[in-house]
């Protein structure tokens, strides 16, 4: 099973990285895949958006949010579906440096916009620190929730650098790593199989830190 | 979803006026409340303003020594600015005990007060809902009723406000600014600006056809310990069962401001007066009028125990 899970990995990494090395194949791709369909009555809008450092050139129904936008019209199914609510992080994706679900935005308000998610953190033949860490600490078994897990990881690491405070903050002005922080930070992203403990000596590791 | 139309406003004027001719219009600013409703069709709009290209993003000094929020500051940015950090950390803690990371980033100062509320007959489709469809009738009544209000609630609904954000907003006297329509200017202080249910649960706010919020404006700093304190199901990323911002002087006064109990965020001057006679008086103030059902009466004595908590919390410190 997961040498399967490996190679269809492999495979739409393969594809991505084909798409990226050929931006003119890229937007015909795109443009393909947004020809008009039947929407019953919206108009067609023209999006651009620079996804893991490539600019792609779309024409949206304005209801597409931008998870659907990802997986559906630039095949990156890295980022997943869960609840499509808000309400799991699945979905998480970096958006000008920060992480949000892309479940609850519309790839319309997110034009001229640059976008990285899991394809764009890493590549199976150079994995982003965050990812090696999570297959070094058995971050996942499942998997499904692991591309949010890994985008809200790194940003959750840069949140702290930059002294951004948490529920889980003892002084306000005194933001410090901890495995409460990191418990507390990363709880949008729910998790069904569990690995919540290898998550966090995951996010501890590639922070630097000797894990708790 | 259904289908709408959608333009990004140009300056703030342009939108209210959009919002106020285009029959159907709505604003959406970080849209994790208005597109998971939408999903849903409990919302259905036929034309979206965005509204984050208006400059509106801004934390200033007032005049008055207070700080001007705008409309669209973020919930991250607003619980981590300096100074809200250092002179209203209420605020900072009920923002950061909201939601979650993902959400926070996306979510504003406008759009945080006026979700809409979590009453999972509200979210049911299938359900009669006075809010949803007014003239329904209410699900919530006679249903599993656990999570919402005691307070300021009617026989046509007991809805719970569930912003944590906008307790704290009431705790320090805040005041809504908004532009009209005709772009005339006004200011609207928090306590009146949720409304009670009453007979007419779908009208939420004081904001008029059009109007939209363009800051939050809090009053000269009140010094003092600033506690929020939210009691939930889980330890992080679940709405309030009930929640308390406190504000403690240093000669045993106190305000405080409630969530997870009110049709809108509670506040009364009895339980403020009662500061100094401890948790279990300010509690009975505080719940005075109070209307529970089998399901939810547990909340009243978690007020008080929540109330009790921060009381032995401060005596510890001091
Ligand atoms: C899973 C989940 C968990 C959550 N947990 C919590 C929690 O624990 N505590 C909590 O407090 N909140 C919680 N929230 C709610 C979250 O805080 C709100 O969704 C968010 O604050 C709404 O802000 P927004 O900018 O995204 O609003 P939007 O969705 O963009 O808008 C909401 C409403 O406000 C109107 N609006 C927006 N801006 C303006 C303006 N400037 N002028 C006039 N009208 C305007 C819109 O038309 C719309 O009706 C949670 C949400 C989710 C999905
Ligand atoms: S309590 Fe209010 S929101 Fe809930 S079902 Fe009744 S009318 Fe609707
Ligand atoms: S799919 Fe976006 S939060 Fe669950
Ligand atoms: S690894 Fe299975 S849901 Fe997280």
């Amino acid at each position: 099973m997961s040498s399967d899970h490996l190679t269809r990995r492999g495979l739409l990494q393969g594809s991505a990285a084909l798409a990226a090395a050929s931006p003119v194949a890229a937007q015909a791709q795109a443009a393909a895949v947004a020809t008009p369909r039947r929407n019953g009555g919206s108009a067609m809008m023209p999006v651009e958006l620079t996804v893991n450092g490539r600019e792609v050139h779309l024409q949206l129904d304005p209801r597409t949010s931008l998870l659907d936008t990802l997986r559906e019209h630039l095949h990156l199914t890295g980022t997943k579906k869960g609840c499509d609510h808000g309400q799991c992080g699945a979905c998480t994706v970096i958006v000008e440096g920060r992480r949000i679900n892309s479940c609850l935005t519309l790839a319309v308000m997110h034009d001229g916009e640059s976008i990285t998610t899991i394809e764009g953190l890493g590549t199976p033949d150079k994995l982003h620190p965050m990812q090696k860490a999570f297959i070094v600490h058995d971050g996942y078994q499942c998997g499904y929730c692991t591309p949010g897990q890994i985008c809200s990881a790194v940003a959750v690491l840069d949140e702290i650098k930059a002294g951004i405070p948490s529920h889980a903050t003892t002084e306000l002005n005194d933001v410090s790593l901890n495995d409460a922080e990191l418990r507390e930070r990363m709880s949008g992203n729910i998790c069904r199989c569990a690995a919540y403990p290898n998550i966090i000596a995951a996010m501890r590791d590639v922070a630097g830190e000797k894990v708790a | 979803m259904k289908t709408f139309t959608y333009e990004r406003a140009t300056s703030v004027q342009a939108a209210a006026k959009a919002a106020a001719s285009v029959q159907g219009a709505r604003f959406i600013a970080g849209g994790t409340n208005l597109l998971d409703l939408m999903k849903l069709q409990i919302e259905t709009p036929t034309h979206l303003i965005d509204v984050n290209h208006l400059g509106l993003d801004r934390i200033e000094k007032t005049d008055g020594g207070g700080v001007r929020i705008g409309a669209l500051v973020r919930n991250t940015d607003l619980a981590a600015d300096k100074s809200v950090r250092q002179d209203y950390a209420v605020l900072s803690r009920a923002l950061l005990a909201g939601a979650s990371g993902q959400l926070r980033n996306k979510a504003t100062t406008g759009g945080n007060l006026l979700q809409r509320t979590r009453c999972t007959y509200f979210y049911d489709t299938r359900m009669p809902c006075n809010k949803r469809q007014p003239g329904s009738g209410c699900g919530a009544l006679q249903g599993m009723n656990r999570s919402l209000a005691i307070l300021g609630v009617s026989d046509a609904c007991i809805a719970q406000h569930p912003s944590d954000m906008a307790v704290a907003m009431r705790l320090l006297d805040a005041q809504v600014d908004t532009m009209g329509a005709d772009g005339a200017a006004r200011a609207i202080p928090i306590a009146d600006f949720h409304l009670l249910p009453g007979d007419t649960p779908h009208r939420e706010s004081a904001l008029r056809p059009g109007e939209i919020i363009t800051s939050v404006t809090l009053p000269k700093p009140i010094g003092g310990t600033h506690v929020y304190r939210k009691v939930r199901d889980r330890a992080s990323y679940a709405f309030a069962l009930v929640s308390v911002a406190a504000v403690f002087g240093k000669d045993g006064t106190a305000r405080f401001a409630f969530g997870g109990i009110g049709a809108k965020p509670w506040r009364t001057q009895e339980a403020d007066a009662a500061a100094k006679s401890g948790a279990k008086a300010v509690a009975e103030a505080a719940l005075a009028g109070a209307r529970t059902t089998h399901h939810n009466d547990f909340k009243k004595t978690l007020v008080e125990r929540t109330l009790a908590s921060l009381y032995r919390q401060r005596e510890a410190r001091a």
